[in-house]
């Protein structure tokens, strides 16, 4: 698929879609024709060769399936964690399948687009003009969610987002675009997980905006399993106004090709937290970007994203914090840390900080090594296998990222999820 | 009224003191760029005909390539042909000894400071002063070919050693690197070469002096320095140029080449003149720096104390290609008013075992713009290789911004590599420490800064730390408060 099947693609959507375009769709698509798709020179993809991978594998003269199956609950469902659920297959919402609270609103997109709340807020946060796949989805996203949480209310139990593909009968593309606000002093935790089933090739472009208002607390944790022809490019765009707190985890455990954007906005004194992991092996590859920008003082972000790479795998991190003039008295700190298991698998990475504002406490620091020798020869002396002794070290690394997740259930289960792999697979 | 306008004079005039321009006879080319300039550059300095094809080979390359823009520095667009490419001061036949040198120069070089007329024997520095395009003396040459050191102006290496400079030349740093290398290639003017042979410890350090006198000129030099096996040498290497209300380019290269167990340690002290307090005029600094570690157990050491230029593109670098080799990289950057820096380094981890580490701190005042960027590259066969790099920056006023920009590229899973990197402010309770103690918070400011840049100033020979701590509270005069 080049630029100029992207942009046909594009315009077969909205012609076939029954609501006229509206303003925004025609200014993000002429962002996209201006835009491109990122080449090598692009710096925000520099090592990240999507428009190559997207050239390759997806074949823009066969059809996509829009049609499809719902797979066996069995294979994608979160069974061990009560939740609600919003399922998607294809990119189309399908009300069978989900289980949607009550008390809240909760519409799905290509019913919602008209509501007053719903323009007045899409396409506000997600920056369109300088990512192509953020104006591709702002321009021709076919379905997705809009959640709006009333003031004072917190949702019991998470919701969990659910993109179920069926590419058994061909190649399959899901455009989603999801709109998250939390009234104030609510409280809210929300996952989205991938499924696809069947081996042709999938395009997935995902793009949320998730508006925390004052006082709000939001936990929000991407779990990516997908162990398919899937290529994925995700967009989370964070903004927080003041009190607020967000608690956001990106985990990747498997996946042929994913770009996340993971971007927070702090629009006040509010706090966050943002944390990943990326356990990596064979050809896998997973480019994390993630944007801290401090627009107001006193904000608080924590940053922390790891990764261990095997087999030919690539890891990219790219953190970026900004603190804008006036955004005095800031704290904000980033971490990344890698592990290369095996003299194939490359790590990039590029924490990057701007800073103009002058009474502030920034840090940043990463590390790309190996286990320690020294552990691992303490465990062995102690009739540990060695296969064991690593295994335990990993997860040790690993398992500082989830730490502090707030929610036990999800917890437990990423926890058993990470414990899994490293004891099976690595 | 007028009292307080002399006093303002008196603190302008102070803040860049090397500001003067001497009245030196000059001969110049006339402006713009084209080959017949280059063709007169080469007859001017009595070039071998191969230097003449390198020379337009570069240009033609130069011709086809495209400004970077890449760098975060922001500066209008720099006209190529009104820029003087070539400028000496006149003097009837090259000078067999210092006696014959003009007065009038030797004194523009006193004033800074440097004397050429070996008075400061015990000093014990030998110099290589470049005026505009020309070197102008070198001094301690006979001392040091008695120990087979060649230490001389480029132009006198291509006559006398030609052999060397063909051989290294644009082995370190091509032509096609990037466009002001290819630039610097067509039109270089000048600069030093210093060939250290087997086996030689230089007993002194070696300094070249560049200063910029003419208007409108751009300044090109050319420093090479090939260190044979086991041989050490320290370079310094300084700057300074008139004040004047345009902006001046001053675009050089330094090559370095370390054979096997060789050790060459690089001071730079750049003091270019910055342009004025509402940025107007000042020194385009872009500048490509290299090291080739080319054989087993070399060692290359940067260090670079960064007050001058309006703006400053510099990242020198270290190719770590021999098995055991080792690059450092120790800087300060200060940046005040509206300079802009973008500087760091370049670790390329070629070999087995290779080593680097980077210090660098930046401090910005003012409304000025300062900027890390480094690349630490550890290759597929660079086993165990290990880097360290600390990036820290200082932020005085809310005007100005510090920016980190590290590119770290890992393909071996037997190396190790480290980051980190803080941006604060001066602490208050440390001003208010040394205020209680009777120290003005100027010279608290300039102390405490001086112990935050201990680490880097600490590598610089002791002639230069005893200046670089001078101009480091110089810079920042004015910024507190």
């Amino acid at each position: 698929m080049t630029h100029a099947s992207v942009h046909n693609e594009i315009l077969d959507t909205l012609a076939a879609s029954a609501m006229p375009v509206n303003s925004l769709q025609q200014q993000a698509l002429q962002e996209f024709i201006r835009l491109g798709l990122p080449g090598p020179k692009n710096e925000e993809y520099k090592h990240t060769p999507i428009s190559r991978v997207l050239e390759k594998s997806i074949n823009p003269s066969l059809p996509f399936q829009s049609e499809g199956k719902v797979p066996d609950e069995k294979l994608w469902k979160l069974n061990s964690i009560p939740a609600y659920q919003v399922v998607f297959l294809n990119g189309k919402f399908v009300a069978k399948q989900s289980q949607l609270p009550q008390g809240i609103d909760i519409i799905p997109m290509h019913t919602a687009r008209d509501l007053q709340v719903v323009s007045d807020h899409l396409g506000k946060y997600a920056d369109f003009k300088s990512d192509s796949f953020t104006a591709w989805n702002t321009a021709a996203w076919t379905d997705g969610i809009f959640i709006n949480i009333p003031e004072d209310y917190t949702v019991d139990t998470p919701i969990i987002l659910y993109y179920l593909h069926d590419a058994t009968a061909g190649q399959v593309k899901s455009i989603t675009r999801n709109l998250i606000i939390a009234g104030k002093n609510s409280k809210v935790t929300i996952v989205e997980k991938w499924f696809t089933q069947g081996s042709d090739a999938v395009i997935s472009n995902t793009v949320s905006e998730i508006l925390l208002r004052e006082k709000t607390s939001v936990n929000h944790v991407v779990v990516q399993t997908d162990d398919s022809n899937h290529i994925q490019y995700l967009h989370n765009q964070f903004w927080q106004e003041a009190e607020s707190l967000l608690n956001s985890y990106v985990i990747t455990l498997s996946g042929m090709f994913i770009r996340n954007n993971t971007r927070v906005a702090l629009d006040g004194a509010c706090e966050s937290h943002l944390y990943g992991l990326y356990l990596l092996k064979d050809n896998a590859f997973t480019d994390n970007h993630t944007v801290v920008d401090h627009r107001k003082p006193n904000a608080f972000s924590n940053e922390l994203y790891k990764g261990v790479l095997d087999g030919k795998s690539n890891g990219v991190f790219n953190g970026k914090i900004y603190v804008r003039q006036g955004a005095q008295k800031t704290n904000a700190f980033q971490s990344n840390r890698n592990l290369l298991l095996s003299d194939q698998a490359v790590a990039h990475t590029k924490p990057q900080l701007e800073i103009w504002a002058d009474d502030v406490k920034c840090s940043h620091g990463c590390t790309v090594g190996q286990l320690d020798e020294d552990a691992l020869f303490y465990l062995r002396a102690r009739g540990i296998d060695k296969e064991t002794a690593k295994a335990m070290l990993l997860y040790a690394f690993a398992a500082e990222v989830i730490e502090t997740l707030p929610h036990d259930g999800i917890k437990n289960f990423l926890d058993t999820l990470i414990r899994d792999r490293l004891h099976n697979s690595f | 009224m007028a009292k307080d306008n002399d006093i303002l004079d008196e603190i302008t005039s102070k803040e860049y003191e090397h500001g003067w321009t001497a009245n030196i006879e000059m001969e110049s080319a006339p402006k713009g760029l084209n080959e017949d300039i280059i063709r007169f550059i080469s007859a001017k300095k009595q070039e071998p005909e191969w230097l003449l094809e390198w020379r337009l080979k570069a240009y033609r390359i130069w011709k086809e390539m495209k400004e970077p823009r890449w760098a975060n520095v922001t500066y209008p667009e720099i006209n190529y042909q009104d820029i003087i490419y070539y400028a000496a001061p006149k003097q009837k036949a090259s000078p067999k000894s210092l006696d014959e040198v003009d007065p009038e120069l030797l004194r523009t070089f006193e004033r800074l400071g440097i004397s050429l007329t070996e008075q400061k024997r015990l000093t014990g520095v030998a110099v290589d002063a470049v005026l505009d395009s020309v070197s102008v003396a070198t001094t301690f040459k006979e001392k040091l070919a008695e120990l087979g050191i060649i230490f001389c102006s480029f132009s006198e290496a291509v006559r006398e050693h030609p052999e060397l400079v063909r051989k290294y030349l644009g082995s370190v740093v091509p032509m096609t690197d990037n466009y002001f290398a290819a630039l610097n290639s067509a039109v270089f003017s000048d600069g030093s070469f210093c060939y250290i042979p087997k086996g030689v410890r230089c007993p002194m350090e070696l300094s070249t002096y560049f200063r910029i006198n003419a208007a409108n000129t751009g300044q090109f030099e050319r420093t090479l320095i090939v260190a044979d096996e086991g041989s050490y040498v320290s370079y310094l290497e300084g700057c300074t140029a008139p004040m004047r209300d345009e902006h001046q380019l001053h675009a050089a290269v330094v090559e370095i080449y370390v054979m096997k167990d060789a050790h060459v340690k690089y001071s730079t002290v750049q003091n270019w003149y910055p342009g004025d307090k509402e940025g107007k005029g000042g020194i385009y600094n872009f500048v490509t720096k290299r090291a080739l570690c080319a054989g087993e157990n070399s060692k290359v050491s940067w260090t670079q104390v960064e007050t001058g230029s309006a703006i400053t593109w510099k990242y020198p670098s270290c190719i770590l290609k021999g098995d055991n080799s080792s690059g450092e990289f120790y800087s300060v950057a200060v940046t005040n008013n509206y300079q802009q820096a973008d500087t760091g380094t370049k670790m390329v981890h070629i070999g087995k075992n290779t080593r680097s580490r980077i210090v660098s701190k930046g401090i910005s005042a003012g409304r000025s713009q300062n900027s890390y960027r480094g690349q630490v590259h550890i290759l597929k066969r660079a086993t165990n290789a290990r880097n360290f790099s600390q990036c820290d920056s200082l932020l005085m006023g809310d005007k100005c911004g510090a920016h980190t920009f590290p590119y770290i590229d890992v393909e071996n899973n037997t190396s190790r590599v480290e980051h980190e990197a803080t941006t604060s402010k001066i602490g208050e309770d440390q001003i208010f420490y040394c205020m209680q103690r009777g120290i003005d918070e100027e010279s608290a400011v300039a102390l405490i800064v001086n112990g935050y840049a201990k680490e880097v100033l600490n590598q610089l020979p002791m002639e230069f730390a005893v200046e670089a701590q001078k101009l480091l509270a110089l810079t920042l005069e004015g910024s507190v408060g």
